[in-house]
């Protein structure tokens, strides 16, 4: 059956299927060209980019727990010209959507990069990280404040021309359908949600932080209860398409989120369980869906009876 | 053409290497041989048993020990949650494994090579050893806190001349330092190659000597991995200005794909 997605309000946009990758967990897509077709991807979200080279966080920044892992990367990336000039060329973009994830200080930074990015063809759409836990300046302040978040969704759409703009919400607040109502009146063409969940671990030989950071993002299959929940409330909050982000692993569990509401999910930790694990979950949901005998995508989604 | 692959290859053998306080810790794991075209010595592998659930979501990262015609040889130490249960692995067993990935050792058949080891980073020097086209031209300084036998050492020893220093007190590490010292001096003073893989303390002795003494070294680092494919950004390491306009972000470098072997000139090992 035909995978492809429609979303509403973007009439020049679809994925091929509901199946990207988030950003973070895959580089920028040309790492794991060894282990599968790219283009058999619904999209793919490269890893955040700022407008300078960032360096961040000191070592140890990840560290495994029980069916998830922690993480204070701190953004790290060679700047977005660098992407654009060395990385994006290498990739098949032109049969697969490319979506630029950024992450800037304040919303006239994240302006100057939407429309660096803005101009290049080889981008499908931009995903705006307002929610990053383990920066210190501008990160996840953006994301728990409606008030902010819809200032740089303003400030991000104002230039984006006609390139959609996701806007990546955190988990880590009292209530994410304000912050997600708040971005959508601001313009924002879709949403992605959740970001990784605040988390730490320690060492009780060393009396050490697992993370040189102290604290970091929680994410994999330990978050996903987390995570279909917030996406199910933020689907019964906004007109806007949704992809569902957190700890899949299965083609059981793409369906569970489009099943809340979801148009599309993001996979990130379990493409560190195997590197071709995202290009056999395309096929394993093809599968699945058959063995369902669901004909139709858009009339199984959001279709939960609750 | 890239080279690397994942795959799932079945377990010939798990074979336990000497005891310690009657208990096995190091293991030579024996795989099938995976469908690569070619691999080097000092490149390593992730490792992940199929039979892991989503407990554990990471592979593990292991040199790789030898590559012959039948099989792949990995040589682990139980260090943790994941090298324990992968002792527990038995012939038959399923694995799953992609590489070959990062880079080798260099390999220069004429010139002097002296290989320093410290306790499981011996293991891809095993590799080297038995690939290289001159194996006379290679000496190693091995150090060591287990009992011989629980190494791979006689395979190296029935190759090339080693030397085998066991640390059971403070003193017995002064002494084995002092002998580096004066054997990466040597090297230096014949243009020779200094190599060298082991915990990252014994990494930075090395480091500290070989640039006192102005030697070609090269080191293979440790560290934890996520992804192994350079993705994850968790195996960073601080590395010098010239690698910067060699694609690496802002001055770290990821241990996986632009390592695991830097020159030692190349790397700063203050964190982790």
């Amino acid at each position: 059956m035909d995978m492809r997605l429609n979303l509403p309000g973007l009439p020049d946009f679809s994925f091929k299927n509901p199946i990207l990758t988030a950003s973070g967990t895959f580089g920028y897509g040309i790492e794991f060209a060894p282990y599968g077709d790219l283009t058999t991807l619904g999209g793919i979200v490269v890893k955040g980019l700022s407008l300078a080279p960032r360096a961040g966080n000191p070592m140890p920044r990840i560290a495994e727990t029980p069916c998830g892992m922690l993480n204070a990367v701190g953004l790290q990336n060679s700047g977005v010209e660098s992407f654009i000039k060395d990385k994006l060329p290498k990739l098949p973009w032109r049969d697969l959507p490319v979506i630029a994830n950024i992450y800037a200080c304040d919303p006239g930074e994240f302006a100057e990069l939407t429309s660096v990015l803005a101009r290049e063809q080889g981008i499908a759409a931009i995903e705006v990280n307002i929610s990053c836990p383990n920066v210190k300046e501008g990160g996840i302040l953006f994301g728990q404040d409606a008030a902010q978040a819809a200032r740089v969704t303003e400030a991000v759409k104002r230039v984006a021309g006609d390139k959609p703009v996701i806007i990546k919400l955190s988990p880590n607040v009292t209530d994410i359908t304000t912050i997600a109502k708040a971005v959508e009146d601001a313009g924002a063409d879709m949403l992605s949600c959740i970001n990784t969940l605040s988390g730490m671990g320690v060492d009780i030989r060393t009396r050490k932080p697992l993370l040189a950071n102290v604290i970091g993002g929680l994410s994999g299959p330990a978050i996903k209860p987390v995570a279909l929940r917030c996406v199910w409330q933020v689907c019964r909050a906004v007109n806007i398409p949704v992809i569902g982000i957190g700890g899949i692993a299965s083609a059981e569990d793409v369906l569970e989120f489009m099943l809340v509401g979801a148009h599309a999910v993001q996979v990130g930790t379990a493409n560190f369980v195997r590197p071709d694990f995202s290009f056999r979950l395309v096929r394993e949901f093809e599968q699945l869906v058959q063995k369902m005998g669901i004909t139709d995508l858009e009339e199984f989604r959001g279709s939960l009876k609750a | 053409m890239t080279n690397e692959q994942c795959t799932t290859l079945k377990v010939l053998d798990n074979v336990p290497f000497g005891q310690v306080s009657g208990e096995h810790l190091f293991f030579a794991l024996r795989l099938e041989r995976p469908e690569w075209k070619n691999w080097q010595p000092g490149q390593f592998v992730m490792v992940r048993p199929s039979g892991w659930a989503m407990d554990m979501l990471w592979a593990r990262p292991f040199s790789i020990c030898r590559v012959s015609n039948r099989d792949l040889v990995l040589f682990f130490q139980v260090v943790g949650r994941g090298t324990r249960r992968m002792a527990t692995l038995k012939s038959g067993d399923e694995v799953m494994v992609w590489g070959p990935l990062g880079n080798g050792f260099a390999v220069e058949p004429d010139t002097p090579t002296l290989l320093l080891a410290g306790g499981i980073g011996i293991a891809p020097f095993v590799g080297y050893v038995h690939s290289h086209p001159k194996p006379w031209n290679l000496h190693m300084e091995f150090g060591h806190r287990m009992p011989l036998n629980c190494y791979p050492y006689e395979s190296i020893n029935e190759k090339i001349m080693g030397d085998a220093h066991l640390e059971e007190k403070p003193e017995d590490l002064t002494l084995f330092i002092e002998r580096m010292d004066k054997r990466i001096q040597e090297y230096g003073e014949q243009n020779g190659l200094v190599l060298a893989c082991g915990p990252t303390p014994f990494l930075r002795t090395v480091q500290h000597l070989a640039l006192k003494h102005k030697v070609r070294c090269q080191l293979s680092l440790e560290t934890r991995m996520a992804c192994g494919v350079g993705a994850c950004l968790g195996c960073v390491t601080k590395v010098s200005d010239d690698m910067h306009a060699n694609g690496v972000a802002a001055g770290r470098a990821q241990v996986c794909n632009h390592g695991p072997v830097f020159w030692a000139d190349q790397v700063n090992l203050s964190e982790g």
